[in-house]
């Protein structure tokens, strides 16, 4: 009896169990879904940490900023409501907005904004100019905080707003040291990581945050509403392009974050695809090493930059004319800081003449220049291979090392000589948000081997960076940019190889993807 | 018995450690370095070196080597590099692809080049016999990302019949299982197919033209009962061995495989790891895969016991 008793409690959990299994299928089930190939895979959750571009696509998921940036590089207020200068520009306080809260049902308070801008200070370049400029930081009651500086800083609304500014977290997190990763994933925007599903290397879920409280404006980039039509993103890791384009078009999954180059007939010209373009461009540099010969004579480094042909070098990488155009200028074309005409005579079309002028001029020993080849490199491997007979044709001889790209990521922080293990020159793309104003183009630097990787010493740069940190002047701050552009040209610094577009494939259905300086997914919806 | 399996299982302790030397020098002397990949592309060379402090990778090696192996005696393979997990946890979280595919995989091939040897091998030098040997041959020579998206483009894009790509556990159901690994299984047994195929067929020739398969037939035995019976048993060390080499070529076919198919198993984790120099994990998976190896061969020499009655360890 009490056999056959526990027999029938048992069979009774376990149908109430299966109701329970399939009804939370089935509510699973209801869940509008976006499946997105994500560009890279998620493997660093902090974005503090990391530069990566992949980390800091997560990051604009899940945390809110205290300001944004439209498609066009403008800077506009998101979790700032309002915000004052003082006269001299030495004091700025800020307002943030009502009812913004965590993911965990905390609010948001200036002590979190605070805690937050001090780690991300301790770790981002522009940051840290900024905190050095700083005396004071402040919460001034829950709502309110004060930046006072000892020396003019007009770049405080670009640092928050930059491509990687200060995700805001609680304050226990962000209370962790710079050099330590956050161990919890909590932000304030407006989707949720779901730590439960993450599977790196295969699977990244994020759920709607339902208690978002989005800005009335519409979507502007990084600004503005972040209404979320979906339950969830899943970020499905697909390595190979080739599946991505098939996952695409069998329906399993929505959306390519960034489509590859060599897929772009194809999927143009499959009916269910829609080929859609979200950051508007993208730069790619040639980047010289100024630390060992050749280039460390800027004559010679001049020189390189004379052969090079735009044209030329963006055809055989994007293979389409949709997919890149030449521009002459490091900042995007068509924003604000770009100028395709204060170049230093730099036009991207080769000057072989000149160049091999420039070689006589500088006495060029005719020692080979190592040139690092990344073959495994999707959107980079094709670059290498035309600089070299561009470079043959205007005098160089060059020698050109294949690897992968991870071992060329390795090699270009050797300062050697090339011959003992070092490098002459790499190439490598940024994203619009990377090149949109000198300060936050990190190759723009003249402080030789504290720089970045090419470490050119040049005063000249860093007097006319820190005249654009002080200044407020658009107009002034335009002249400056104009000014560094020209200076860094005419000493072959480094050079701009073109532009390419980086475009998302969807499926038709999709919608709402908005124009972006960044990755961001919101706003995304789907039939 | 017992005597030959603590032999066999103090054997493996130099396997080991040789692999651990080897595969730990290499990675020393491979390009690449993890910390440049972790501080990202607006990371300079003082990020770099900062993070390299941070992870030990300033040590020299032998400081290096001998706090990994270390922490190996204690049960710890360390920690990822890049993901805030344990080798231990992401070897765990991965194997449950791996082994689905694998065990998909062996069955399918046993079931498939065993029955096609031993046919081969009855209609020896006939038309099926030729036939199934050009079939194997063409398995041997068909690359398997050529077979993978071949079969992608049929099934999956052309007649819409299977997913392109991913991997559902067995805990949501057999059907979705099965579905996502046909086609990776079907590509990985392709060449494992033609190799058992025709060792199967090899050995079962030669099994029969021996006197006690004459002896079997003029006693009148049908010809199902010879092939499985007698021809087939009699043959069977040599397939057993090879299905333990397979099982290993097998460890080396899933990374392309699961790369094709976005199978987020142990060769996928593989390349990962040895693509961003995550050195913990590359080391980790290494050793599992040795103790594995080494396990199957043991596996191998036990099963010659119930093959063939007149061994003994």
């Amino acid at each position: 009896m009490s056999g056959s008793v526990f027999q029938s409690r048992k069979l009774v959990g376990l149908i109430a169990a299966g109701l329970l299994a399939v009804s939370g299928t089935a509510a699973l089930a209801q869940d509008k879904v976006l499946r997105v190939a994500p560009q890279a895979d998620l493997r660093i959750l902090d974005p503090v940490w990391t530069t990566a571009i992949i980390t800091r696509n997560h990051a604009f998921m899940i945390y809110d900023t205290l300001f944004g940036m439209d498609a066009n590089g403008k800077i506009l207020p998101q979790m700032v409501d309002t915000w004052k200068t003082s006269p001299d520009g030495m004091v700025w306080d800020f307002k943030l907005r009502p009812g913004l809260a965590f993911h965990d049902k905390t609010p948001v308070t200036s002590a979190d904004v605070v805690a937050s801008i001090k780690r991300w200070g301790s770790r981002d370049t522009l940051g840290q100019l900024m905190m050095g400029a700083m005396t004071k930081m402040e919460a001034i009651d829950a709502s309110n905080f004060r930046l006072t500086f000892k020396q003019p800083f007009g770049m405080v609304l670009d640092a928050f707003a930059k491509s990687s500014p200060p995700f805001i977290m609680p304050e226990r997190i962000a209370k962790t040291s710079g050099d330590q990763q956050i161990t919890e994933n909590i932000g304030s925007g407006p989707f949720m990581f779901k730590q439960d599903e993450y599977r790196p290397g295969n699977r990244v879920v994020y759920v709607k945050n339902k208690d978002y409280v989005s800005r009335a404006e519409p979507p502007q980039g990084t600004a503005g509403g972040k209404p979320v039509p979906v339950d969830r993103v899943e970020w499905i890791v697909l390595k190979d392009a080739q599946t991505q384009a098939n996952a695409l078009t069998n329906g399993e999954i929505d959306m390519i974050e960034r489509m590859p180059p060599e897929q772009y007939s194809a999927l143009k010209a499959n009916p269910n695809v829609e080929i859609i373009s979200q950051v508007p461009q993208g730069s790619v540099m040639l980047v010289l090493n100024h630390l060992v010969p050749p280039f460390d004579n800027p004559k010679i480094a001049r020189a390189a930059t004379l052969a090079i042909s735009q044209e030329a070098l963006l055809r055989a990488q994007m293979v389409n004319n949709d997919l890149f155009k030449t521009c002459p200028s490091f900042y995007p074309c068509g924003t604000a800081y770009a100028s395709t005409v204060r170049t230093a005579g730099f036009t991207g079309k080769p000057q072989f003449a000149a160049a091999k002028k420039l070689l006589q001029e500088a006495g060029y020993d005719g020692k080979p220049v190592v040139l690092l080849h990344p073959t495994d490199h999707p959107t980079l491997n094709k670059y290498p291979p035309v600089m070299a007979a561009l470079l043959t044709q205007a005098g160089f001889k060059v020698e050109v090392q294949s690897m992968d790209w991870q071992t060329l990521v390795a090699r270009r922080a050797k300062k050697d000589p090339s011959d003992k293990g070092g490098w002459n020159i790499f190439m490598t793309s940024f994203f619009m948000a990377d090149t949109i104003n000198p300060l936050v183009f990190t190759p723009m630097s003249g402080v030789g081997e504290k720089g970045w990787f090419g470490w050119p010493t040049n005063p000249k740069i860093e007097t006319l960076k820190a005249e654009f940190l002080a200044t407020l002047d658009e107009g002034k701050r335009k002249e400056l940019a104009a000014q560094m552009q020209e200076e860094a040209l005419a000493t072959g610094m480094l050079a701009p190889l073109g532009e390419y577009k980086p475009l998302v494939a969807v499926a038709k259905g999709v919608t709402g993807v908005v124009p972006s300086p960044n990755t961001v997914m919101w706003n995304i919806d789907k039939k | 018995m017992p005597a030959f399996l603590l032999r066999r299982l103090l054997a493996t302790i130099p396997v080991l450690i040789v692999v651990a030397l080897i595969v730990f020098t290499m990675l020393q002397l491979s390009p690449g370095d993890p910390a440049a990949a972790i501080v990202g592309d607006s990371g300079n060379s003082e990020d770099i070196a900062r993070v390299r402090a941070q992870l030990g990778l300033d040590q020299p090696w032998p400081v290096q080597f001998a706090n990994w192996s270390g922490r190996l005696l204690q049960g710890d393979m360390g920690n990822s590099l890049f993901i805030k997990k344990t080798v231990a946890e992401l070897i765990s979280q991965r194997i449950g692809p791996t082994l689905s595919l694998a065990a998909v995989t062996l069955t399918l091939t046993l079931l498939v080049a065993i029955p096609l040897g031993v046919l081969a091998a009855w209609r020896h030098g006939g038309w099926l016999d030729r036939a199934l040997m050009s079939m194997s041959a063409l398995g041997f020579s068909v690359p398997a990302f050529v077979v993978a998206y071949l079969l992608i483009w049929l099934f999956a894009l052309h007649l819409k019949w299977l997913p392109v790509q991913g991997y559902v556990e067995l805990s949501k159901g057999v059907l979705p299982w099965l579905r996502n690994l046909i086609l990776p299984a079907f590509t990985l047994s392709t060449v494992y197919i033609a190799l058992i195929a025709r060792v199967t067929r090899a050995s079962v020739a030669e099994a029969l033209t021996e006197d006690y398969i004459r002896t079997a037939r003029s006693k009148g035995i049908s010809e199902v009962r010879v092939l499985a019976r007698h021809a087939l048993r009699n043959a069977a060390i040599p397939i057993a061995t090879v299905v333990g080499i397979g099982v290993a070529l097998l460890i080396s076919g899933v990374v392309v495989t699961e790369t094709v198919f976005a199978i987020p198993g142990l060769g996928q984790l593989t390349v990962d790891a040895v693509l961003s120099r995550d050195f913990p994990v590359i080391q980790g998976i290494t050793l599992f895969f040795s103790v594995i190896y080494v396990m199957v061969n043991l596996l191998v020499d036990l099963s010659y016991l119930a093959l063939d009655p007149r061994i003994r360890y």
